[in-house]
């Protein structure tokens, strides 16, 4: 077996300019090597740049320094040995499975005997017999999504690029796919040689993997690399695959030592005003407080056990949670979710009571909260313009974060009765509407 | 609705290159007009076989003239697919390319007749082929801008995945295009045709028949037989040019755009399941016919036959080539508007002040207003008249199912074969021709409001409807609270384009005759007609500038507010 990596990342670095001539980091430091036989997984949420770089293996965007190399050339566009399978499916709907898996063939300008071959067969290993000339719209979406690894595996690539491939699928259609492509990969009956996986599902990236890569945010970057060495087909509730989950989740919740720093903290940097705040209604942070303060956590809960439990993915619960911490409601630590006082009295409490704890940390610990209504109570009009503030965001942060952070800040303090803001006028006031 | 983007209305008013396009619109427009006075020439052909009212030779008159649509419609669509996806591929052409089809959509089309035919026939001078030009630039013009913005939005608007899948699997640009972006702008395109055809007849049957100064010409079709018969004062020949008509839009319906909307529905990239598929009698027929079938593979292979004739070029990955080269064609770019803007500045105030005065621009404002007074009060009344009935009837499936074709049809058939009826009663009982000609302008457009509001109606959710029924919403308080806001995107859509509709047939409706006999409302568009007969290029271009001006302006400051107000609000997802 040869020994030269498929793949190397060395030190890519991607940043996008921001109207103001500033530049916005998504990318840093990424090293990384993909290797003959593996299977390498880019664990993290979304924002954490592991999209951004499978793109930039695919060659779909360029890297703004650093260098990636395939069988040892640098990619200069998308390579014919690197093909991918896409979240949406990505499914010409005008073209019917034979067509969309010959387009690749087709774009090399390859025989049309030849193409008819090579996509039957691709239609054939992927389990599609009997439905070359059905259109997309008429498959489930697991079929679409065969559809999408036949069309990537016509082209005989070496490297299968997958961006969160199982993630649009329902949980059992998900777990199919995932045990007919390892059945594949096992056998040796791909043409691929290495698989890169995007996920943000810790089970998957276990399920799946030799390597993962579990990424954080604020510029992506990799935190650390988890070697899985459990032989296949791997067993779920096997207690060294709970271990392995079980420890991801403590790599993820783990805060740095010395975050005054500011290297990891940043996920909620320093909190200042000009930190991008997370879209999470308060329905759900009381939802998640109430669950954790019940039985049988009573108030601290193991974030794989109650993920389970609340049947949410890691996307889904990490932004509340962490909310939740910054909000001082909650500890995040070593893959447990503590309530604090507050967030037990919060659980505890009456709707009265629970606005009145929930303003009191609102204008404690978020300061673009406390800034909008010190504003407010300055002015003799008590209200001011919505542009007034996105402009002192837009210092910070792009538009469109600074309108999210703006709406996220919005709905808490409609629900903590901190201050109003009408829409069609786009005004903050502290009046209550009449 | 097609060509509305979100944009912030106020920083939209008008920006710097809406300026610039004007001026480039209204520049070309006196170029043309300038380069081709004093070009006439007799059109002796078209007078040797003069038309004949007799009905025998309609169907021959019909096939011509939906033979001069068709043309306009495939020139169209060569523009669209060109014009538009230049506009949107390259960012700096885009800038200026965007706010010139809008300057364009507002400048009324039989504007463009008056100065295209001179022109026209100036490249062929005497022959009928001129002539021909003419008439199809026309509809042409009629037809193309709604249809390069919605495939220009089209292209915008590609799925990133799927760019992303063809860019991955290497696809040629060329390919791309084929594969990817034309199909993806299909329906919308389709849809738009539709659109832009039901607008079409009422120009080709205004631009067969033009007297422009000297020049007269007829063109062998329904709208010449119309124009003969008027000045014949046959009301029977009139009777017989609609009935070929209504024939016509009918067979064009059913034989041309259902199987096309048919046939695009394979094209829509949201694929929820319960959506009902358009049926098509005239498609299935076609699907289950040889030779269509033939057709469709011939050009299926044509397209990847081509994918595989042009040369593969390995596109570099971001376009710009290194940064100081970058800024120097900027430099070039920018030198040529600035000598497009002067020199097109130049032209439109040399013309106008060599020839006109401040006192006749200001009398032409005056008209435009006394227009616009009319466009709105017949809004106003269309709407009161029709946002009733068509909530009434969008509540009513089974009396949708059957008002809605018939008001689409309406709004495809060309109001002005019906104007003739009404100025004969306007000559005959001596009416007020400011007031009685004015509904003309709204005759063919109001239908627009109708079928909008139906779509609104019958779009509003059961259990919207459950809920007001459940609390016992009724009377005014339903009209208020539930009916009307939530049919108001749609009215506004249907309102937007029954304006824009009105100002267009402003040129034909405010001035009429019967025979010999002239009837005027006083108006900018009897002001543009009087020009065109005249063959007074000056007062076409002031007149046909200020119409643009006067469209422009309350697109911005009225229209787009209102649209982007009713949608933001009242549209329910």
């Amino acid at each position: 077996m040869n020994n030269a990596p498929l793949l190397q990342c060395s030190d890519v670095r991607k940043a996008f300019p921001k109207p103001d001539g500033a530049e916005l980091l998504v990318l840093e430091g990424m090293n990384l090597e993909l290797r003959e036989g593996q299977i390498v997984g880019l664990l993290g949420r979304s924002g954490s740049g592991k999209s951004t770089l499978l793109r930039l293996i695919a060659g779909l965007s360029e890297p703004t320094s650093g260098e990636l190399r395939y069988l040892g050339s640098p990619i200069a566009g998308p390579a014919a040995g690197i093909a991918m399978v896409f979240q949406s499916f990505a499914l010409f709907p005008w073209l019917s499975v034979f067509e969309n898996v010959a387009l690749g063939l087709e774009a090399q300008r390859m025989p049309r005997a030849e193409i008819r071959k090579r996509s039957l067969a691709a239609i054939d290993l992927i389990g599609l017999d009997g439905f070359e000339s059905a259109y997309p719209r008429e498959l489930s979406g697991g079929m679409r999504q065969r559809v999408g690894f036949a069309r990537a595996l016509v082209v005989q690539p070496k490297i299968l690029l997958m961006d969160e491939p199982f993630s649009a699928l329902d949980v059992l259609t998900a777990e199919t796919l995932r045990t007919d492509f390892l059945d594949l990969w096992g056998e040796g009956r791909m043409p691929i040689k290495g698989v890169i996986l995007v996920t943000h599902n810790i089970e998957e990236a276990v399920l799946m993997c030799d390597r993962i890569l579990v990424f954080g945010s604020n510029p992506g970057r990799i935190l650390s690399e988890i070697k899985v060495s459990l032989p296949q087909p791997r067993n779920r509730l096997d207690p060294s695959f709970r271990e392995l989950v079980e420890s991801i989740y403590v790599e993820m919740t783990t805060r740095p030592k010395g975050a005054a720093a500011g290297s990891r903290h940043e996920r909620f940097p320093g909190l200042g005003i000009g930190s991008v705040l997370p879209q999470v209604s308060t329905n759900l942070l009381a939802g998640l407080m109430e669950a954790v303060a019940a039985m049988p956590f009573n108030g601290t809960a193991d974030l794989p056990k109650i993920a389970s439990d609340l049947q949410m993915e890691i996307d889904e619960l990490f932004p509340v949670a962490e909310t939740l911490q910054m909000l001082r409601f909650a500890e995040l630590e070593g893959g447990d979710l503590k309530l604090t006082e507050d967030g037990m009295a919060f659980a505890h409490s009456e709707v009265d009571e629970r606005k009145r704890i929930f303003l009191r940390h609102l204008l404690s610990y978020v300061p673009l909260a406390a800034h909008i209504r010190r504003v407010l109570d300055e002015r003799a009009s008590h209200s001011a313009r919505k542009s007034r503030f996105i402009d002192e965001l837009e210092d910070f942060m792009s538009e469109e974060a600074a309108d999210k952070t703006l709406r996220a800040v919005v709905r808490w303090a409609r629900y903590a009765e901190a201050f109003a803001y009408d829409d069609e006028n786009a005004m903050f006031s502290l009046e209550n509407p009449t | 609705m097609k060509r509305f983007e979100p944009y912030v209305f106020l920083r939209e008013l008008a920006t710097r290159w809406d300026v610039l396009a004007f001026i480039v619109v209204m520049g070309l427009i006196v170029f043309m007009a300038e380069t081709s006075r004093g070009l006439f020439a007799p059109l002796s052909q078209l007078s040797a076989s003069p038309l004949s009212l007799d009905p025998v030779h309609l169907p021959e008159y019909a096939a011509r003239t939906t033979f001069r649509m068709l043309v306009g419609l495939v020139l169209s669509l060569v523009f669209t697919l060109t014009y538009a996806t230049w506009a949107a591929k390259s960012e700096r052409a885009g800038k200026l390319l965007v706010p010139i089809l809008d300057i364009l959509q507002s400048v009324p089309i039989l504007g463009f007749l008056s100065i295209t035919v001179v022109f026209f026939l100036s490249l062929a001078p005497g022959r009928v082929l001129g002539a021909e030009f003419a008439s199809i630039f026309v509809i042409f013009t009629s037809q193309a801008w709604n249809m390069a913005f919605s495939f220009y939005q089209s292209l915008r608007t590609v799925p990133t995945e799927l760019m992303e899948a063809a860019e991955s699997f290497r696809l040629s640009p060329w390919m791309r295009f084929w594969q990817l972006e034309v199909p993806f702008g299909m329906p919308a395109l389709i849809w738009n045709m539709m659109l832009s055809m039901s607008g079409g007849w009422f120009f080709v049957v205004a631009s067969e028949a033009v007297v422009v100064g000297h020049t007269t010409f007829a063109l062998p079709g329904v709208g010449s037989y119309i124009a003969l018969a008027i000045a014949q004062k046959n009301l029977v020949a009139i009777g017989w040019a609609i009935f070929t008509m209504l024939i016509v839009i009918l067979a064009y319906d059913q034989l041309l755009f259902r199987p096309l909307v048919a046939w695009a529905d394979r094209f829509r990239v949201e694929q929820e399941p319960g959506a009902r598929i358009p049926a098509s009698w005239a498609l299935t027929m076609m699907r289950r016919s040889r030779v269509i079938g033939a057709a469709t593979l011939a050009f299926h292979s044509a397209v990847l036959w081509t994918s595989r004739a042009i040369k593969r070029t390995e596109a570099p990955l971001v376009a710009a080539g290194p940064q100081s080269q970058k800024r120097s064609f900027d430099l070039v770019w920018v030198t040529l508007l600035v000598a497009a803007v002067i020199l097109g500045l130049w032209h439109i105030v040399a013309v106008l002040i060599a020839n006109t005065s401040l006192r006749e621009a200001l009398q032409v404002g005056g008209l435009a207003l006394l227009t616009m007074l009319r466009v709105f009060i017949l809004i106003g009344l269309a709407s009161l008249i029709w946002v009733p009935i068509g909530v009434w009837v969008g509540m009513r499936p089974r009396a949708a199912q059957f008002v809605q074709p018939v008001a689409q049809f309406m709004a495809a058939f060309p109001a002005n074969l019906l104007f003739p009826i009404a100025v004969f009663g306007i000559v005959t009982w001596k009416l007020n021709a400011d007031i009685f000609l004015s509904p003309l302008m709204i005759l063919g457009t109001q239908w627009y409001i109708l079928f909008n509001v139906i779509a609104g109606a019958s779009a509003i959710p059961a259990e919207m409807r459950y809920v007001a029924a459940n609390f016992k919403v009724t009377g005014w308080l339903w009209w208020r609270k539930v009916a009307l806001p939530a049919v108001l995107p749609f009215y506004v859509t249907g309102a937007i384009t029954a304006s824009g509709g009105s100002w267009n047939a402003a040129v034909v409706a405010e001035l009429a005759t019967w025979g010999d006999t002239e009837v005027r409302a006083r108006g900018l568009g009897s002001y543009i007609a009087e020009a065109t007969t005249a063959g007074d290029f000056h007062r076409i271009v002031l007149g046909i500038g200020t119409m643009s001006l006067f469209v422009v302006v309350i697109n911005r400051l009225f229209w787009r507010p209102l649209y982007y107000y009713a949608e933001r609000k009242y549209r329910l997802t």
